[in-house]
This record gives structure tokens, sequence and C-alpha cells, in this order.
């Protein structure tokens, strides 16, 4: 976080998130409830998250099934509303009470692209509606022809053909319907996009194609990105910042090339264990124990202590709160206690 | 999954002509001879319905046309038959094939009504229930298990019996066909809702929804827009279907004397005025207008059933 | 003689619009106690290879020409009789969703005691504890409980252990895996990989992984081969189809997976993407793609020849012998 930002007049986070949390209560059936006199269960699919976001940047989010990467996304959006815990785009809270400034200012300038790539688009609708609808929601084009034209303009911007816009999402590829999506995205003119898993349906060679064009928007259009994945070597590939998750809660925040070449905390070792060997230098694995815990029921203490190498009693019994380490923000007792190598 | 056959480009009459003949819906259309047969003779049925008042040889509406002295007049083949009346004449002297090419005009014009009723009903309470949730779903939902458990006919009666009680007796003659219209459209409107709302609740959960959601669409541009279109592609299978069955609900409340009146009958009324003289020999009075309803409800529900093979994912 | 062999199958799917050729003349094969991997892009061919080679291609899908071989006896066009018994007995099979390959309604012991009986001469209670044996071999912990445990209660990856343990419960000669770890954490799948190949070095069992993660085959495969629009682009041993290839479609392939070691601002990418079944081209199927395309690729199909490495073949014309080739 103290990373200096070596970019024009601000150094104010675009966004930033303070103890995010967003629970969510199961449902059981309310009759036996009342016989076996258990509370309702409730699922932390985020827990106290804290980071920030600095303009121009991309921030990944890397985590496994399960840890909340998701919720977030959907959070800071604005599709659940937390828990607990704000959300503060430049610099203001993003508050429905606060009428200054409400979620309803802030939608045109956040969007969201989706990993599905066949549900993300409506199957009834021309291409050319769906990339509109932004733009006729906000209100932001003059004329028809004026709409026209920016959808065309879009369309090229994303690498497809204004004719495009005439036919049906049916009608086109996994990665030509993401591109779609991203003009969609890109149409009212944000500021900051969530991508929650954009690359991950789509085939290798796609992937590449669609990592390209999101990297070079941002750099065009001064976009700042929270990526979510699960693939690490993407995050590395596309983010400045990475923070890793597991069971709703971040383990480690580093500036990218610390993260990956000074890993602290013993998931972020883990994870990065198990990027497989392309180069095939053969490199020894640490051998990976057990699986990912069922987030309904977490283990106490740290979340991660049943898996990791590092744990003592207090691992067991408390939760660790992140700490500064070095240019990172760790969240483990024993970095703190610097018990680590 | 469907071959697309052509991009969108616009290219005039002939060109959308081929997209359809190019269609695979098209292509198992022209697989199927039932279906082509069911569909030929629907067309033939509503052709002669709608253009039945120039078409039709008598007014079998009309009571001073009428002549007595030619009723129970037997069918043209049979000895003292006439080809003025070639299916032969009812009691009153009506000519059977006019009233019965009348009579599908009732038929018709009620069962489709009907069923418009129940879509708009069902269609609109199942949306809404799938995609807001909440108490409104539950509401919706319980009051639609109740009407299920009791058969469409004694509700339409019901319905109709009711509005026989309120409504003015002057009226009743005149709004007999929205009556008939209203009650069986209540009837059917629970499975439209519940096809449409798990549609519902499976759309609104994918991302394109979430993707309108985060622009700030409203609720009610959004279930419009986006989740009605998506859904309701079942129901139209349905509601052929339903056309079919509303059109037998009609038959029988007119059998049963509570349907339209007497003086304009419909298909079922000639089935119960003919059922008197069925065994003292004038069978034609209600075999002809039950052979018309069979053959109309046929046609009807076997479109139906090739509709729903067709746009059903599993078979193809 | 190798343990499968496939040769110039093809595979087609006719319909209104003509007849689809989804694999079009491959051929390969598969040594004992050797792992193969395939590797290609949806819609390659891959699965649909792998489904015809266990008869289990779904019609209007049909084997036009060719013939695979099992251990040199022919095993394709057989009865369903015969093939059920093969399969099993002589072809193990992993499919991508451990959710949907076990039979809720059963406990795992009752079908992996139904699989082994059905196979093999032993008692109930005899592949009972054949059973607890190969539980306890692919890594479920308390195995003589959890035999009697239902699919449901296990999660992905122990799933996906318990199909692993189905599959070899017969002792098959050779395994088909389909995506055997897309469906699953990477934590997860590193350590179902690893657990593959160990049980598969030990019982020398033969593995064809059909996969479009080339970061699995680098784990796993002694050989590989690449597929692409239904035809096999190259094949050879994985070291040197990884680090040297010499189809241009597997170089851009390996070029476009991003790497920790390397730092690019631009992925290196292919332009445009595979053509569907309908719109293969004339010719080599990569030419509208390939950056050192020349005439020849446009007009005639290549088959897979020597690249001057002895044990790596592609399906290009630049290594045609009269062409020159770096």
């Amino acid at each position: 976080m103290t990373d200096p930002y070596q970019g024009p007049l601000t150094s104010s986070p675009l966004l930033e998130v303070r103890d995010l949390s967003k629970y969510f209560a199961l449902s059981s059936r309310w009759l036996s409830r009342i016989f076996t006199r258990q509370p309702r269960p409730v699922l932390k699919a985020i827990d106290g998250l804290s980071f920030q976001i600095l303009r121009g940047q991309t921030f990944g989010l890397v985590g496994e099934s399960g840890c909340g990467k998701s919720t977030v996304a959907r959070v800071i959006v604005g599709l659940y509303t937390p828990t607990r815990g704000e959300i503060l785009f430049e610099g203001q809270f993003v508050n429905q009470r606060n009428h200054r400034f409400s979620r309803a200012s802030l939608h045109s300038r956040m969007q969201m692209i989706f990993q599905d790539p066949y549900a993300s688009l409506d199957t009834r609708w021309r291409v050319r509606d769906i990339i509109a609808e932004p733009i006729r929601a906000f209100k932001l084009a003059q004329s028809r022809a004026a709409l026209r034209n920016r959808v065309a303009e879009l369309l090229l911007q994303v690498g497809l053909s204004p004719s495009d816009g005439e036919k049906y999402p049916h009608e086109f590829s996994g990665g030509q319907r993401q591109r779609i999506s991203i003009a969609r995205a890109i149409s009212s003119n944000p500021d900051f996009l969530v991508c929650d898993e954009p690359t991950s349906a789509l085939d290798v060679s796609v992937q590449a194609q669609i990592l390209n064009l999101i990297k070079e928007l941002q750099r065009r259009l001064g976009l700042t990105y929270l990526f979510i994945s699960h693939n690490l070597a993407v995050v590395h590939h596309i983010s400045d910042h990475v923070g890793v998750m597991y069971l709703g809660r971040l383990c480690e925040v580093a500036p990218k090339r610390i993260l990956f070449s000074q890993p602290q905390h013993p998931y972020t070792r883990m994870l990065l264990d198990t990027i497989p060997d392309l180069s095939l230098t053969g490199r020894k694995r640490q051998p990976v124990t057990g699986e990912v815990p069922n987030p309904i029921n977490p283990p106490s203490g740290c979340p991660f202590h049943p898996r990791c190498p590092a744990t003592n009693e207090r691992c067991r019994v408390e939760q660790p709160h992140p700490g500064a380490s070095g240019e990172s923000m760790v969240a483990c007792h024993a970095v703190e206690e610097n018990r680590l190598r | 999954m469907t071959i697309n056959s052509t991009s969108g480009r616009k290219g005039g009459f002939g060109h959308w002509v081929r997209q359809v003949a190019d269609h695979d819906v098209f292509y198992s259309f022209t697989r199927s001879p039932v279906t082509m047969l069911a569909a030929f003779t629907t067309f033939v049925i509503v052709f002669a319905s709608i253009f039945a008042p120039w078409l039709t040889p008598h007014d079998p509406f009309n009571p001073a046309s009428l002549d007595l002295m030619e009723a129970f007049t037997p069918p043209v083949w049979v000895e003292d038959g006439t080809w003025k009346y070639p299916l032969g004449t009812d009691d009153q002297g009506r000519d059977i094939l006019s009233t019965i090419m009348f009579g599908n005009r009732i038929s018709l014009i009620v069962g489709f009504f009907a069923v418009l009723l129940s879509m708009l009903i069902g269609i609109t309470l199942g949306t809404v229930s799938g995609y807001v949730g909440g108490w409104f779903d539950v509401v919706t939902m319980r009051l639609a298990d109740a009407q299920l458990t009791v058969p469409p006919i004694l509700i339409a009666l019901l319905v109709d019996g009711v509005a026989r009680t309120t409504l003015p007796r002057e009226l009743q003659e005149e709004m007999a066909i929205y009556v008939l219209i209203f009650s069986i459209g209540i009837a059917a409107w629970p499975q439209y809702a519940r096809v449409t709302r798990s549609g519902a609740m499976v759309e609104r959960n994918k991302e394109y929804i979430a993707a309108a959601r985060i622009i700030g669409i409203h609720p009610v541009r959004i279930m419009l827009g986006h989740i009605v279109p998506n859904v309701m592609g079942p129901t139209l299978v349905m509601a052929t279907i339903g056309v079919a069955l509303a059109i037998i609900i009609e038959a029988t409340l007119s059998f049963l004397g509570v349907g339209v009146p007497p003086t304009t009958p419909s298909l079922g009324t000639l089935i119960r005025i003919g059922n008197d003289f069925l065994f003292s020999g004038e069978w034609w009075i209600t075999i002809f207008p039950a052979v018309a309803l069979v053959v109309l409800v046929l046609s009807v529900n076997l479109i139906g059933d090739w509709l729903r093979d067709t746009f059903n994912p599993k078979l193809r | 003689m190798a343990l499968l062999e496939v040769d110039r199958l093809r595979i087609e799917f006719p319909t209104r619009r003509g007849v689809l050729v989804a694999v079009d003349d491959i051929s390969f094969s598969i040594d004992q106690g050797e792992v193969l991997g395939v590797v290609g892009e949806s819609g390659a061919g891959k699965s649909i290879t792998g489904a015809a080679i266990i008869g289990l291609l779904e019609p209007p899908g049909q084997i036009a020409h060719g013939t695979i071989r099992l251990q040199g006896q022919r095993i394709n066009g057989l009865p369903n009789e015969a093939m059920r018994r093969i399969r099993g007995a002589k072809i193990g099979v992993i499919f991508q969703d451990p959710l949907t390959s076990l039979n809720p309604l059963y406990t795992i012991g009752r079908q992996l005691v139904q699989t082994i009986t059905t196979h093999t001469d032993l008692t109930t209670s005899q592949a009972r504890d054949r059973a607890i044996d190969l539980l306890n071999e692919v890594g479920i912990p308390a195995a003589e409980r959890r035999i009697d445990s239902y699919p449901h209660e296990f999660s992905g990856g122990m799933r996906q252990r318990v199909v692993i343990a189905l599959a070899l419960c017969a002792k098959p000669g050779l395994i088909i895996a389909d995506e055997p770890t897309t469906a699953l954490d990477v934590s997860i799948q590193a350590q179902i990989i690893s657990l593959l190949r160990r049980l598969c070095q030990e019982h020398r069992t033969a593995i064809m992984l059909i996969t479009h993660d080339m970061g699995v085959i680098a784990e796993t495969a002694d050989r590989v081969a690449v597929m692409y629009a239904g035809r096999i682009a190259e094949i050879g041993p994985l070291r040197d189809v990884v680090k040297n290839p010499k189809h241009p479609y597997t170089v851009g392939l390996m070029d476009s997976i991003p790497v920790i070691e390397e730092e690019n601002d631009e992925l290196a990418h292919i332009k445009g993407a595979m053509p569907g079944l309908q719109e293969i081209p004339i010719g080599c199927s990569f030419n509208p793609r390939c950056p050192d395309a020349f005439d020849q690729c446009r007009r005639e199909r290549p088959d897979l020849m020597p690249t001057g490495n002895p044990n790596q073949v592609a399906a290009c014309w630049k290594y045609d012998g009269t062409t020159n080739n770096d």
C-alpha cells in the first residue's frame, strides 16, 4: 500500500475498500430451527477486506473457488449491499443514504465484464442494442445518428466491425462475445471496470487476444481495473498489484513483482507452487495438502491453519489481522512472529 | 443447436422467404406430414370462419330467414336431402353447414382470446413472481396452487355462474361471449404463471441481467425487455394446446346450456340440440358438429405437439 | 506392438446441409505405460476422438473410416455387448465432471464393487477389499469408513479421486482421461495430476490425456499430440513439442500462454479463431491464420511429415524436404 504512484496529480486511490464484509443468511427450515435451537447459519462470503486501487492501475484479485472473489466484485459494483464496511470511490463514500454521491451516480462510471460469454448477453437482442443499452440508460447520445455512430465506434475499438451490430449473439464465438461485453462496458465512458474472470471460459489463444485488448483499452482510455481470476499466470501478466484471497479474507496484498518473487503468506507460496512448469525446468514442488474447506463451516482461528506447514497454537485459535511487512500487507501470525524461513 | 442460415443483412422479402424456408423449424415442419395436414386443416377452418358471412349459403342467426318447413332435412346424400342444405337442417330449419361455420367462428374467437387473457395474466404474474420473489411470489404461487386443484371447467362454470347472477338480464346475451372468454381465461392462468416463473428464476441469475442492473435499469424495464422475451417460448407452445382446450371448455359450457346464448349457437350448442334427436333418426344434427369439433381440436392439438417437439432442445 | 493404434480415423456428422467432418484422417499410437497428451482448443476434435475410441460416440456422429486397434485387435465397429466388456476391463475412462460420473444414488463402495465384480473373477467380499485398497491408493482418508458414503458427501477433488479409483479397479491397460482436472481448483488440480501420474507409473497403465490446458500436459505427458480443426498438427516428445515446436500453430499456442518468468506488455497471439466445422479452409486448415503460409499451403493439405527431429512430426509444408526449413 505504500507503493509510490508515479502518475498525474492525484495520489489518492480511485477505489478504496475498508473492512468490507458480506454475510449471507442461509435459510434452514424455520420449524426445525426452533426445535434444534440452532442459530441461523451464516455464510461469511467476505470478511473484513481492505485494499486500495490507484487510478490507471490494475488490481488483481486471485483465489480458488469459495474464496469470495466474485462476491467482492458484486458488492463493489452494487449488486449486493455490504453487511459491513465502506466503499469509497474517488474519496467519497458510496452509500445510499449519502445523496451527494449515491449509488445511482456511480452507475455510469463503474462497469463490469463477466466470466460466461454465453450468459452475459441477452440472446434475443441485437448486438447494437446490447451495446447501446447503457448509452440509452444514461442518455449519453444526442440523436439516433449519434447513437449509431457511437456503437460503430465501440465495435471498432474492440476489434469487431460495425456491421456486426446487426447480428445476434449466437452468431459469434466466445471470444467475440467477450469483445461485445467489453464494448457494452466501456460505452458509458466508465473510469473503473471490474473484470470477473473474463478469460476463464476462453481458449488459450483467444484469451491472449482478449487480455491484449483489455490492456490496450486501459492505455487508451485511462481505465482502472479490478481483475479477478484463479489463474496466477494471467494475473501476473495483467496486474500491477495483487491480492490473494482465501475463504473470504485477504491473505496478502503486494505489488506484483514482489508477490511473485517474494511471497510471504504460506497460502500464497502454496498457490505459486501450483503454477505449471511450462519451461520444463523440472523444479521441485512442495507437496500440497488438504482441500479448500466449506465456507459455511470454516476452521477456527486462521482459516488456512489445517493446511499450513507453519501452524502453531495461536493460529488455531486467533484470526490473524493484516499487517505491513516490507512492501506487502500480510495477514499471518507466522510472518508477524518472524517464524517463516 | 440450430445452424444459422444467414447473418442479419437487410435483403428484402425474397431474402426473408429464403431465411424462413431455410430455417430448421420449417424443415422439421415439412418432414412431418401429419403436422402439415393439421396445419392445412386449421387454415381451412380459420379461413372459412373468417369469411363465413360471405361464404355461407344461409344465415343461421337470422330468425326471419328460417323456414320451419325445412326443418329436419337430412344431408344431401340421404334420400330427401337437397343441395340447398348439404349437411341437412336442425329442428328450427337452420342449415347445419352454415351453423358449423359460424360455430367454428365462435369457438375460435373464444379459444383465442381466452388463451390471450390467460397468457397476459399468467406471464405477468409469473414474471414478477420469478424475478422479484418475496411475499408476492409466495402469495401468487399459493393462489395458483389452490386454483390448480379445481378442474378448469368447474372454474369456468363458477365464474360464469357468478357473472350471470350479477349481470342484469338484458346484458346477459350481449355479454355472454365476453363472460365466456373471461371465465375460461381466468381458469387457465396458473400454468402459464408457473412456467414463466421458473424461466424467470433461471434468467434472473444470468449475467446479462446483472449487467442491466449494474447500469441501474428499472426492474420493470428489465422484466419487460429482457426477462419476458426469454421466457415466453414455452408458453407459446402451451398456448397452442391451450386454444384446443379452451375450445373444448366452451363447447362443454355451451352443451350444458351456460355458454353462448341459443340464438347464436356454437358447436357445443348444436351438439346439445342434436342430442335430443340422436336416437329418433335425425343423427346429422349432432354428428356433424361433433365431427367438426373433433377435427378442429385435433388439428390445433397436433400443431401444438409439433411445436413442443420442435422447440424441445433435448429431443434434437 | 503399440497398445493402442489409431489409423486414418475419420469421424463425420451427417447433417441436412451436408457432411461435417469432425476428425479428419488422424493416425497415432500409444505404447504400453506411456502418457500421450492430446492438446487442442475447443472444437479441435480431441474429445470426439476419445469418445470414438471407447465406443461412446453419440449419433449422428459416426466413424466413416479408419481403424482403432487395442493390442492388435480391432475395436471400432464392435457390437455394443463386446464394447461394454472392453470398456472398464481394457480401457478405463475419466471424465471431466466428477459430479455426473458417479451415480448419486449408490454408495461409492457399491459402484466400485459392481465394477470390479463385472470385469474380474473376484467375489463380492474380495472385491470390497480391493476397493478399500484402491481408495487408500488414491488418497481417500479413512477408506474403510468412507467406502459406504455417497458421492455428494465428498468434495470435488475427492470425487475425482474416486473416479480415478473406479477407472483403475479392473486394471485396464489404457485410461482415457478427458479434461480430468478442468473442473477442479488449482491446488487440487496439482494433487490429482501427480496422483494420476504416480498410479499409472506404478500400474504401468497408459493414459490418453485429453485437455486444453498445456500446463497439465507439461506436468504429466511423455508425448504430446497437438490437434487443430480435426487434424493432428504435430506429435512428438513432450520436451521437443513444448520447447521447440515445429508447427506454426503450436508455436503460436505456446507463445500465447502467459508465463510468469517473462514480462511482456503484449501477449503474442494468433489472429482469428479456429474455424467451425462448416468453414474449414481448403489446403492446410491453419493457413488463413498462419504467419508462414505460402502458396502450397492454400492448395494442398499436408500430412504429418518428419521435421528433422527424429521423433517429432508436423503436418506442415515447411518441412517438405523440397522447401527450406530452419
